[in-house]
């Protein structure tokens, strides 16, 4: 196919449907650093032209990368839903942004058409949309996933509970995860980075968080983030295991570069599901990933780093999982420079893992030597509760102090609660207010005194 | 839940869970006005964010680190990567990789002059100088004596300026050494603008990603100790001679860390 357009005076070539779809991204630093960005802003704006007329089935005739070298391709194709691309086969991608807008994408017509659709084909129509545009229409997806809490229905806003301590030590992280608590977060997960990948250190606090959970009833789940390889030597040797974590990218070189293959992550999911530990639901696995994974392990073949992304969550969408977290602003400055470019990359990757059907949350985050504040955060975390993504994160005063970078804060997950009137998971929410730690009305009641079940904790204070 | 503290009237609802502080550095029973950050915190945080980014851009004192390692007994090697400054550092991570044609060639001059050794020891300033600067030269001390200990052979620290983690493959593969220890400054945290990282490769070669490599992260003070770091350091290395290899296949199963049996989840009482 021939990738061209005339405008302004100026015929527009583009070698190959991955050469246009990244000349077609909105600017970002990744992309630059790659050598394969636009170079100005009229021939960004010339290949969303171009990329406008490109046929959706044009991605299934022409893979950014080779089917024979690259197992995601592989996995991404042979899965395609041909019945469920039915409604918009026949669109281009400008015609698609069209479609989505238009009143009768709703949401069961969402639903039923993802599997029909490719990280490709979603990343594509991403880079022809406004900022408004990623929140109208991630706003009409929803993705329910259950394990012990039901997360990501309609109006419900869930957080992850990171109870991170630089030396894991048992008292530091219970601190954490007690304030998180009481504060109302952890519907989605209490989940913790270790400090160390140490198999002693990391079952230790599989097996804490586990006596956390059933000594307080908690409607939520555990997971320690370690190598997916750690989880599965964990089961074997019968640790408590609620969620297999693993970080994952979209391109098979990238993946390795983890340490991991769509086979390995099949037999942990295999291993995790054979536990049977959900109780309303058997969503088992909790993936993170991030613009510009691809390109940091030198595995990106080429394809701009929002669609390395998307693939991302071809690998996700696999596996069932309950969480997908994309880590927007963790990985620096070199690959997403500045606040404005982390704001675009978290609401794009939530739109396209919406549409793909992928149960997707945001680290909403940034690190010290990125071009980023508070306030950029709070912009974020505003149109990403717009958009009704599913989770975010919850750490103490927004100060992760293992992992070195910023984060959303327990106070953080209220603020969009009251603005956006967002509630946390069903189960947790009664859970919340059975502990004292919410009134009838949903309020937060916490403040001077500890509710009776945490009441014994007094003598240590 | 009583309603006698003075501040509420203010707008605030403090928690008086504070006494849990002990136990950790994160910023817990903060209080809430609503439910948002009262004044004090916000402005404690606001501090610290702005200590953090100017924390980024102090550079080495490569003398007096020089120095100090100097009256350890131990020969520095000055070099620097192909990023010149920090502004390229930050945006250009492919740079800040790779030694500069002069590092090259003197390393190359060195590789020349004699037996390869069995571990190349690389320190580089990375995100924090500061981290580098306060402990590397106390780290390094330790590593030298457990390395030597286990009868292993050590290059001259190789001190690279505006270095990334990576940087030490290409020296670990010109200085022909069977293995790397790399110290590397970690991006400073708001409460952590101090930490030091450890980094061990088998084999070190150009190309290799972080599969091929095993971290020891958060070494500082009030994170992991200079004894644990060394005592993991030292079982990953026996480990890795046995197997003939690092990373994700070689797994840290050493004992576990001094710093967790001080203190009991009181959750669990």
């Amino acid at each position: 196919m021939n990738y061209q357009v005339d405008l302004a005076q100026r015929r527009y070539r583009f070698r190959d449907l991955r050469e246009l779809m990244a000349k077609a991204s909105p600017l970002r630093s990744g992309d630059c650093l790659a050598g394969i960005a636009a170079t100005n802003a009229t021939e960004r704006v010339a290949a969303q032209y171009c990329l406008a007329e490109v046929p959706l089935r044009r991605f299934l005739e022409e893979p950014l990368i080779p089917y024979e070298r690259d197992e995601v391709t592989r996995l991404i194709l042979d899965s395609h839903d041909p019945a469920a691309f039915a409604p918009v086969a026949d669109l281009s991608v400008g015609e698609f942004r069209d479609w989505l807008l238009s009143e009768q994408a709703d949401t069961s017509v969402l639903t039923a058409l993802a599997p029909g659709l490719t990280p490709e084909m979603v990343a594509a129509v991403s880079k022809l949309m406004r900022v408004q545009d990623l929140i109208l229409v991630a706003g009409k997806c929803e993705v329910v996933t259950a394990f012990r809490s039901t997360i990501g229905r309609q109006g419900r806003m869930s957080t992850r509970l990171q109870p991170n301590h630089p030396t894991d030590d048992p008292a530091g992280v219970a601190a954490s995860v007690l304030d998180g608590l009481l504060y109302g977060n952890g519907d989605a997960v209490i989940g913790i980075n270790p400090a160390t990948d140490n198999y002693h250190a990391v079952t230790r606090l599989m097996r804490m968080l586990d006596d956390v959970i059933r000594r307080y009833d908690i409607p939520t789940q555990s997971c320690v983030l370690t190598h997916v390889t750690t989880h599965l030597e964990a089961i074997n040797r019968g640790e408590p295991v609620d969620l297999v974590f693993q970080s994952i990218a979209g391109t098979e070189a990238a993946n390795a570069s983890f340490g991991v293959s769509l086979s390995l992550l099949d037999e942990a999911h295999q291993a995790a599901l054979a536990l049977g530990r959900g109780t309303v639901g058997q969503n088992v696995m909790y993936f993170e990933t991030g613009q510009g994974s691809a390109l940091s392990a030198d595995a990106h073949h080429g394809v701009d780093q929002q669609t390395c992304e998307a693939r991302a969550y071809a690998v996700a969408r696999r596996f069932d999982p309950l969480l997908v977290n994309t880590v927007v602003g963790f990985i620096g400055p070199e690959y997403l420079y500045d606040g404005k470019q982390i704001i675009r990359a978290g609401l794009e990757d939530h739109f396209c893992g919406k549409l793909l059907g992928v149960p997707m949350g945001c680290d909403i985050c940034y690190t010290n030597h990125a071009e980023a504040d508070q306030d950029d955060m709070d912009v974020l975390l505003t149109l990403l509760g717009a958009a009704g993504l599913n989770f975010i994160m919850g750490i103490p005063g927004a100060d992760d102090i293992m992992l070195n970078y910023q984060t959303t804060s327990f106070h953080d997950a209220w603020y969009l609660r009251q603005v956006l009137g967002k509630r946390p998971a069903p189960e947790f929410e009664a859970w919340l207010e059975r502990m004292g730690i919410t009134d009838a009305g949903g309020r937060l009641k916490t403040g001077a005194g500890l509710p009776n079940a945490f009441a014994h904790i007094a003598r240590h204070l | 839940m009583t309603d006698s503290n003075p501040r509420r009237k203010r707008g605030i609802t403090e928690n008086d869970w504070a006494g849990l502080k002990r136990f950790t550095p994160a910023r817990i029973a903060l209080g809430r006005a609503g439910i948002s950050l009262p004044t004090r915190a916000h402005l404690e945080f606001q501090l610290c964010h702005a200590q953090a980014r100017d924390a980024v851009h102090i550079p080495l004192n490569r003398d007096a680190l020089t120095t100090e390692l100097n009256d350890l007994g131990l020969t520095v090697i000055p070099l620097h990567s192909r990023a010149p400054d920090r502004p390229t550092y930050l945006q250009r991570p492919d740079l800040g990789r790779r030694l500069d044609a002069d590092a090259g060639a003197r390393l190359k001059r060195l590789a020349s002059e004699g037996a390869a050794a069995d571990v190349a020891l690389v320190l580089a300033d990375g995100l924090s100088s500061t981290a580098v600067q306060h402990h590397a030269a106390a780290m390094l001390a330790r590593i030298v004596d457990a390395l030597r200990a286990d009868g292993l052979s050590l290059s001259p620290v190789c001190l690279v300026e505006q270095g990334r983690v990576a940087v030490g493959d290409e020296i670990g593969e010109l200085l022909g050494a069977r293995m790397l220890v790399l110290l590397v400054g970690e991006r400073p945290g708001l409460s952590a603008p101090d930490s030091l990282g450890i980094y061990y490769t088998w084999n070190p070669r150009v190309g290799l990603t972080d599969a091929a490599r095993n971290c020891i992260s958060n070494i500082r003070p009030g994170g992991l100790s200079v004894d644990d770091a060394t005592r993991r350091l030292a079982w990953l290395i026996r480990e890795s001679r046995r197997l003939g290899c690092s990373g994700v296949a070689l797994k840290d199963g050493s004992g576990e860390p001094d710093a967790l049996d001080g203190h009991t989840n009181f959750l669990l009482e």
